[in-house]
Order: structure tokens, then C-alpha cells, then sequence
């Protein structure tokens, strides 16, 4: 799998465009165009990207990231459906680091168009933006996309695949193809003579596969739309599912590394006599911006570690929290970057009334994830290899390659599976390191990983952000709303450091969750205010939405209580006319929690709704109130998936959505301190554990078209649902989070 | 020193304070036991040791001489499933999976300790092991299914 391929611009514009209308598109140039980056091994036979027929079964290659939303199984099904494959037959394998492969929807993800009015589909299609140009070519698992990218594409390679072995068959048994039926991997003529598509490969290979699959009737569909048995699911209970830190080489060292407490700070020295002179300690290694023992064991290492005297350059940033806030704050006294929704005349409906106005606050974030950061790397007769829990691999190449001095094809990325991702494994850092320890060790394999320690205390945070709200309600419902949000720019931190240059224009993920909500207030407007604090931050599950939905939903939830309106029929009546999907969704949610009849005695419930990566979500949660405090009792979620792929995965991702936005609600804060992060491990960042889950109910609805994102929206709505409840609980209105600065929760 | 792992006696050469993760993982070989957090607050390490359960991160070897460990890999194999591992598959419940092994160590020793948990027994008994994922209600679900098979009911 060396040889990789690279894609023309042109090509994947007609990939797009068919991504985006549900065009047909010539896939037989397409894959004949850019290399096919798969070469086959013995008795394999490699029909395209994305399908190789091995003796026991086909092989589908699902180029995005496991990192527990089971996307691998869902992709396989895409190619497994069409090709009319038994499960049993089916294998996954997310295969080499190759443009071939690039999210497409992922580099719209950014663009700054309201998604309930103008589908995603569409700007696809319309494609037009700089930062896209550029993220072309970009393996990545993002954005809630993966499904959405893959939808035409992959179940057109199992549509191709599948044409070629009937006609194979066809040739060889003298029939019409169109006479032949394909089950459980085989050709089946109308004798009822099965040729199993093992024993037609050779032929089929040979045939050139039609420039417009036809794809199935969903109708006729068999494992798509139904609970497939998930393809990792065996390995991963029984421990031999291998993640990064899992990868053992012959001859393999082990590595752990410090980098400055204040992330983003230099290194000016270090000595580390004491730590080479450690038992197992194999070499100290500089780094730059920080320092790497390696040995013979990761405890040696990290061991070591700790007894080097290092001397740390200050943080870039200001060095406290309170700093730190009130330079995001100040970014409110500049222009707005962006102005990406001004409905009506908020001046005028404003003026000589007294609007309801308020401020609200939310921390930086740790994504936390449970494997630590690691990677392992090995350089060896001039050729790279380095094997990465990773979410963007071909980024993964390219900074690896500059790192060590090599040429992007001297270097090969294996994406094992991931111990969770959230948004952290975008990034390269962990990798660029293992690259230079393994030049440094040169034919030697190394295995870096770091300390939890490490890992809390250099993430790519979720930043904290800061709004300022504004509105009016009448009996009717609000009339007018003005929301200001400041906080660090995510998608100019990432282009930085993945382009080399923040795209200029609006910054859509800042706003993401406020400015594209389907509410029609009458006179609206989202403004956007980039601060350049310098504490590193990147995409964290669900991005912009995670603090925008707080701030927009809560504040919502003000003006109902304010204007003496019931907060979900409030909304209901500003989604009427907007949109049917989020009415729905809501609509559900509120049938489905008992919304329209009071709660038991001693509990309370609050709602929130976000639209985000196409999908509208609304969750309400019922909360009580116990002697060692707030409990969680029950959580309604309903959610609008477009297309449901696999109903038992989806309703596993909304609950993790819901999960994941309620430990970051209750108790997630990153704080600084001297300039480092104080927050070192779970003792002090914690998450929700067994004894505090509620029981969760869901509804999937499937408006129909094709599927939306499914990762990630279970996040955003979570944390104002529980803010929302706890105001109906105990009239306390929590504008700040974590909420367990001002309440209590049972443990 | 001696370590008898899944039945396997190793003759083991390791630094005493060494903990017992570093030496199954790194040493021995068996990567099922996962690094967490290194302080016992996650689970992610856990282990039986003389029919305890144990965070192995936080165990020096030199403490284990003779000690008998199972690890997830002595639960069972992708041939030969435990009761508990059929459980965990039929209720689908991993995500990114990297917690399970210590969930499913955690949960072997609840049902081994009381054959029918309830939700607070539960509770008590995972509430150790953090799950990034948020696949707790499967999780006791599963348990609950185990309980039920286990008792042939």
C-alpha cells in the first residue's frame, strides 16, 4: 500500500457536485483518474478504492476514523448493501493515508450559510471558498460528515463492483446479465447455478466498471437502515482491538515527553543528567519545544521524565483565567468579524423598551479522551512509518514528512483505532514528535506515549467564549434579539497550523448554533467577535454549537419565563413557517418527556433544541433534588437524522452526544494559573460516572433524503436542557458554566 | 520474581516499584490492560489479582511475587467468548472501546461477588471505571443480561 495516489482539483469538483445533488458521476474516471492508492496483495483482488475481494470475504476500506461512533460498520454497510454481500463476508480496514479518500463535506462544513434554509447538499454543489480549495485533498474525520461524504461514494463502489462480477458471470454462463441475481456474495442464475464472486474475480477485474452504477431502491435494502452487529465490536471487548498505544514493533523502545506547563511556550533548556543515568533510560531527546526520554519500558520513561530540570519560556497568553476572560471580553469593543444574520430592525424593535439582557460565560474545555495522546514511528532505510490514532491522516503525512526531511511519499500512515478522538486527534502534534524520536533513534521503532498529565495539560481546547444577549418578548413570543459572542477563533487556530495561513472572512464556526437556529424571531442579529488569545484551541465535539446552544437556548428560556410563555410552545410557534424538521423534533421530544403535564413531585424539567451538522436535535431532561444533591433521573432525546443508516448506532451516538455535553455542563473547566493548566487528571477533571446517569429515552425521526451528521448533535443541546431544568427546579438562573460552581450535584 | 498471568507463569526482570500495567503491557506483552490515568481514578487498568480487582496502575510489581493476575485476555478470546463478552456484544456496547476491558473486569468481579445486581449494586461496583463515551446504560444493561445467563434464566 506504497504506492499513493494523488487527486487533480477537477476531479474532485466532479465528485463533489455528485456528492451534492445525488448527480451521477463517471466513477469509472474517477477511479482511474487519481492512483488508486490499494495494490493488491496475494490472492487479493482490488476492484476499486474502496472493495477488495479476498478469499474470505470482501475487505471495505472506510477511510475515517474509529473513535467509537461506529462509522467504520456504517461505511462497510454503504459498500456491503450494494455489492449484496452476507455481513459475515464483510471486513473492515481503514486503509493508507491517500487524497483518494478526502472529506469533501468536510471542507463545507465552515462555510457561512444558514444550514435549515440552504442544505448542506447544496453548498456543496456551490463549493466556492478559498479554505475549501485548500482542504481538498485532506483525509479527515470531522464535522459529523462522514456518512454524508461517503453516502453516493461508497455505495457506488459496491454498485461497481457488483456490475463487473455479473458480467463476469454473465460472459462465462452465456447470459444476459440483466437476467442474473446477486445474494450473499455470489451470482445467482435463473437455474438457480451460484457462482460465488471469489471465483469471478479475476474475470470481473478485467472489465471496465460503468461510468453510473445503479444503486438499489432503499427499499429493497437489507442491512441498511437495520442494527448491524458492529465490525469492531468483538475485538474490543476482548482487549486485542489494536489502538495506537497498543502497536508493539520487534525491537520497539518506549518514549514519554514534557512539554512547557503553559502550552504553546518555549523550552529555553533542560539538563537531564540524573534521568540518563535511569535504569532502561535508552536516550534523551530534544525535541525544541520540548523534552523525550526513551527506554525500555513506558514506566522507565515516564519516570525518567519527571527528573529532568527543565526551563520553560512564559505562556503566550495572559496568565490567568481572569485574564484571559477579560481579553476574550475585550474582543466586544472591536468590530465584529462577523454579521452573519441581521433579520428585521433590532434598533427599532429595541428601541424605547426594555429588553431583557444578560451575559454569559463558558470555560476552555479538555476533550479528555480515555487513550492519551500517542504515536509510534519508525525510520528506516530512508522510509517513515508511523502508525497514529489519528483523524486526519494525510495531514498526519505531510507534517511528518516535513518534520523528518522526507518527501510525503517516503511516508506511511496506519490508522489504528482510536481510544476516543472528540476532535482532539484532528491535530498532528503527538505524531510530529514520535516522527523526530524515530529519526532521532534512527531504525529503531519507538512508541510515544504521554502522560495523562501531558495529555490534560496540552489539548487543543475547546475555547471559552463569552456572550452578550439582548431581547424583547411580548405575550406572543420574542420580537427581537441581539447575541454577541467573543471568543478565540478555532477554525483560524487550525488553519494556521495545518495551512500555514487563517482564511480571511466571516468565522462561521464561532456562531455556529446561534446565527442558524430555526427560530423566526422577527428582528434578529448575530454578531461575532475573534479574540487572539493565544491558549491553543481546536475542535472539540460539536465546536462552535457546544457553547452557542448554552448561550442561545438558555437565554430563550429567559424570555418565555420573562413573557410568561410556556418554553416549549415559544419555540414551536418561532419554528413555524422556518421549519417542519425542527418543529417535529421537538414536537417528540415534548410527547415523548410529558412535557404538556407537570413532573412528579420533587423534580423538574428543562428543554433545549440546537440545529447542527445538519441534523435538529431537542433533548429535555428531568432532574430532582436529593440530600447529596442534584440527580439526574430521566433524559428524552428526539433527533431528525434525514436517512437512518443504523437505527441501535445512532441512538448509541445521541445518548454519547447527550453524555458527553453533560460532564462538560456539570464539572469540565479548564483553568490557568502562572500561565499552566491547572487541571492535571481525572481527580480534578472529571466526567459523569455510572452512579449518575439518568435513564435516557430517544426517538430517531428520518424526514427522509439522505443521512446528516450524527456525532456530534447530541452535544450542543445538553448543557442548557440541564441549565433550563435546574432554573425550574430551584429558580436559580446558572449563566456561567460549570454549573457545579453554583450548584451541587449527587456524585 | 514471578508473576502467574491468565495461568502463564513469566519470570519477571523489572524495576520493583514498576507497575504492574507497565510490565503486562510493555514486558509481557498483553495490551488488553489499558493506561488511563496512571492514579487509579479510571478503571481503564483493571485487573484481578489473587481474585481482587485491582487497578494495575497503581500495583508495584515488586509487591506481586508469586501473585496469580488475569487480565481481559484471560476472560476470553474472540473463539472462546465468556458469558460476559456475549453480553457486551449482543447489547453492542462499545464505542471507541478503550475502557471496556476494565469495564468488563469490573463487571466479572461484581457478578462473581452477587449473581443478581441491582441498579445500586451497580452502581457501587462500576462507578470506578470512567467511560469517555457515555456507554454506561449499555453497560448495565449488559450486566443485567450477564446476571440472567449466568443464572440460566
Amino acid at each position: 500500500m506504497s504506492r499513493l495516489g494523488t487527486i487533480t482539483r477537477r476531479g474532485l469538483l466532479v465528485a463533489s457536485a455528485a456528492v451534492a445533488g445525488g448527480v451521477a458521476f463517471g466513477f469509472y474516471r474517477y477511479v482511474q483518474d487519481p492512483a488508486n492508492p490499494l495494490v493488491p496483495g496475494a490472492g487479493e483482488t482490488v476492484f476499486n478504492p474502496w472493495v477488495i475481494l479476498r478469499a474470505d470475504g470482501v475487505t471495505v476500506i472506510t477511510p475515517r476514523a474509529e473513535m467509537g461512533q461506529g462509522i467504520q460498520t456504517t461505511l462497510a454497510a454503504l459498500v456491503a448493501e450494494e455489492m449484496d454481500l452476507d455481513w459475515s463476508q464483510v471486513r473492515a480496514e481503514h486503509g493508507p493515508a491517500s487524497a483518494t479518500y478526502a472529506n469533501l463535506a468536510v471542507a463545507a462544513a465552515g462555510l457561512p450559510f444558514i444550514d435549515y434554509r440552504d442544505s448542506r447538499m447544496k453548498r456543496l454543489a456551490e463549493g466556492a471558498m478559498d479554505v475549501m480549495g485548500h482542504l481538498m485533498g485532506t483525509e479527515a474525520t470531522g464535522g459529523s460528515t462522514s456518512t454524508v461524504d461517503a453516502w453516493m461514494r461508497m455505495r457506488q463502489a459496491g454498485a461497481a463492483a457488483r456490475a463487473v462480477l455479473v458480467q463476469a458471470a454473465a460472459r462465462r454462463l452465456k447470459q444476459n446479465p440483466m437476467a442474473l441475481a446477486t445474494e450473499k456474495g455470489a451470482v445467482v442464475a435463473p437455474d438457480g447455478t451460484r457462482i460465488p464472486y471469489g471465483a469471478l474475480a479475476a474475470e470481473a477485474v478485467q472489465i471496465a466498471p460503468p461510468a453510473d452504477p445503479v444503486l438499489k431502491d432503499p427499499k429493497a435494502w437489507r442491512l441498511l437502515g437495520k442494527p448491524l452487529p458492529r465490525l469492531d465490536m468483538v475485538a474490543k471487548v476482548t482487549g486485542t482491538a489494536t489502538f495506537g498505544i497498543d502497536v508493539r514493533l520487534p525491537g520497539m523502545l518506549f518514549a514519554s515527553v514534557r512539554a512547557n506547563p503553559a502550552p504553546g511556550g518555549a523550552m529555553r533548556g533542560f539538563d537531564a543528567a540524573a534521568a540518563r543515568t535511569m535504569p532502561g533510560v535508552k536516550a534523551v531527546v530534544d525535541l525544541g519545544d520540548a523534552v523525550a526520554v526513551v527506554a525500555t519500558n513506558t514506566w522507565a520513561a515516564f519516570k525518567a521524565l519527571e527528573t529532568v530540570q527543565v526551563t520553560w519560556g512564559p505562556a503566550p497568553y495572559p496568565a490567568t483565567t481572569d485574564a484571559i476572560m477579560a481579553a476574550i471580553a475585550s474582543a466586544f469593543d472591536r468590530a465584529p468579524n462577523s454579521t452573519l444574520r441581521d433579520d428585521g430592525d433590532v434598533e427599532r424593535a429595541l428601541a424605547g423598551a426594555t429588553p431583557l439582557s444578560a451575559e454569559y460565560r463558558v470555560p476552555y474545555l479538555a476533550h479528555a479522551t480515555m487513550e492519551p495522546m500517542n504515536a509510534a514511528a519508525h525510520l528506516a532505510d530512508g522510509v517513515l512509518t508511523v502508525w497514529a490514532p489519528n483523524q486526519a491522516p494525510t495531514v498526519i503525512r505531510d507534517k511528518c514528512a516535513a518534520a523528518v526531511g522526507l518527501p510525503a511519499d517516503k511516508v506511511t500512515v496506519h490508522t489504528t483505532f482510536l481510544g476516543g478522538g472528540f476532535g482532539r486527534r484532528a491535530e498532528f502534534d503527538y505524531a510530529v514528535q514520535a516522527a523526530k524520536l524515530a529519526k532521532a533513534l534512527a531504525g529503531t521503532p519507538v512508541l510515544l506515549t504521554w502522560r495523562r498529565e501531558e495529555d490534560m495539560t496540552h489539548d487543543f481546547y475547546r475555547p471559552a467564549a463569552i456572550a452578550r444577549m439582548q431581547g424583547l418578548a411580548t405575550a406572543d413570543g420574542p420580537v427581537a434579539l441581539t447575541a454577541a459572542v467573543a471568543a478565540p477563533s478555532v477554525l483560524a487556530n487550525q488553519a494556521r497550523r495545518i495551512l500555514g495561513f487563517a482564511p480571511p472572512g466571516p468565522d462561521k464556526i464561532l456562531v455556529e448554533g446561534l446565527f442558524d437556529q430555526p427560530y423566526g424571531i422577527p428582528n434578529q442579529r448575530v454578531t461575532g467577535h475573534v479574540s487572539d488569545v493565544a491558549v491553543p484551541v481546536g475542535s472539540w465535539r460539536s465546536v462552535g454549537n457546544s457553547h452557542n446552544a448554552f448561550f442561545l437556548e438558555c437565554f430563550l428560556d429567559e424570555l418565555a419565563h420573562a413573557a410568561g410563555l410556556d418554553p416549549v410552545a415559544m419555540r414551536l410557534t418561532l419554528m413555524r413557517g422556518e421549519s417542519p424538521r425542527a418543529a417535529a423534533v421537538v414536537q417528540a421530544v415534548a410527547e415523548m418527556s410529558g412535557w404538556s403535564s407537570p413532573p412528579p413531585a420533587g423534580r423538574a424539567r428543562g428543554m433545549a433544541f440546537c440545529w447542527s451538522f445538519g441534523t435538529p436535535t431537542a433533548e429535555v431532561i428531568e432532574i430532582s433534588q436529593g440530600p447529596q444533591g442534584i440527580r439526574l433521573e430521566r433524559m428524552w432525546i428526539a433527533q431528525d437524522v434525514g436517512l437512518a443508516l443504523d437505527p441501535r448506532n445512532i441512538e448509541a451516538q445521541m445518548v454519547s452526544g447527550a453524555i458527553y455535553g453533560l460532564s462538560a455542563a456539570m464539572m469540565g473547566e479548564i483553568t490557568f494559573a502562572d500561565g499552566a493548566v491547572q487541571q492535571q487528571n481525572f481527580y480534578d477533571y472529571d466526567a459523569l460516572r455510572m452512579s449518575q446517569m439518568p435513564v435516557f429515552d430517544t426517538r430517531i425521526l428520518a424526514s427522509g433524503g439522505h443521512p446528516t451528521g450524527v456525532g456530534e448533535p447530541g452535544t450542543p443541546p445538553a448543557a442548557p436542557a440541564l441549565a433550563n431544568a435546574i432554573f425550574a427546579l430551584t429558580g436559580q438562573r446558572i449563566r456561567t458554566l460549570p454549573l457545579n460552581k453554583a450548584v451541587t450535584f449527587a456524585a | 520474581m514471578q508473576l502467574i498471568v491468565n495461568g502463564t507463569p513469566h519470570q519477571i526482570t523489572a524495576d520493583p516499584d514498576t507497575p504492574l500495567l507497565w510490565v503486562l503491557r510493555d514486558v509481557i506483552g498483553l495490551t488488553g490492560t489499558k493506561y488511563g490515568c496512571g492514579v487509579g481514578q479510571c478503571g481503564a487498568c483493571t485487573v484481578h489479582v489473587n481474585g481482587q480487582t485491582m487497578r494495575s496502575c497503581s500495583l508495584p510489581i515488586g509487591d506481586l511475587d508469586g501473585a496469580e493476575v488475569t487480565t481481559i485476555e484471560g476472560i476470553g478470546s474472540p473463539a472462546t467468548l465468556s458469558v460476559i463478552q456475549q453480553a457486551w456484544i449482543d447489547n453492542q456496547v462499545a464505542q471507541c472501546g478503550y475502557c471496556q476491558s476494565g469495564q468488563i473486569m469490573s463487571a466479572v468481579s461484581l457478578l462473581q461477588a452477587t449473581s443478581r445486581p441491582t441498579d445500586a449494586d451497580i452502581d457501587a461496583a462500576m462507578s470506578g471505571n470512567l467511560c469517555r463515551c457515555g456507554t454506561y446504560p449499555r453497560i448495565r444493561a449488559a450486566i443485567h443480561d450477564a446476571a440472567r445467563r449466568l443464572q440460566g434464566a
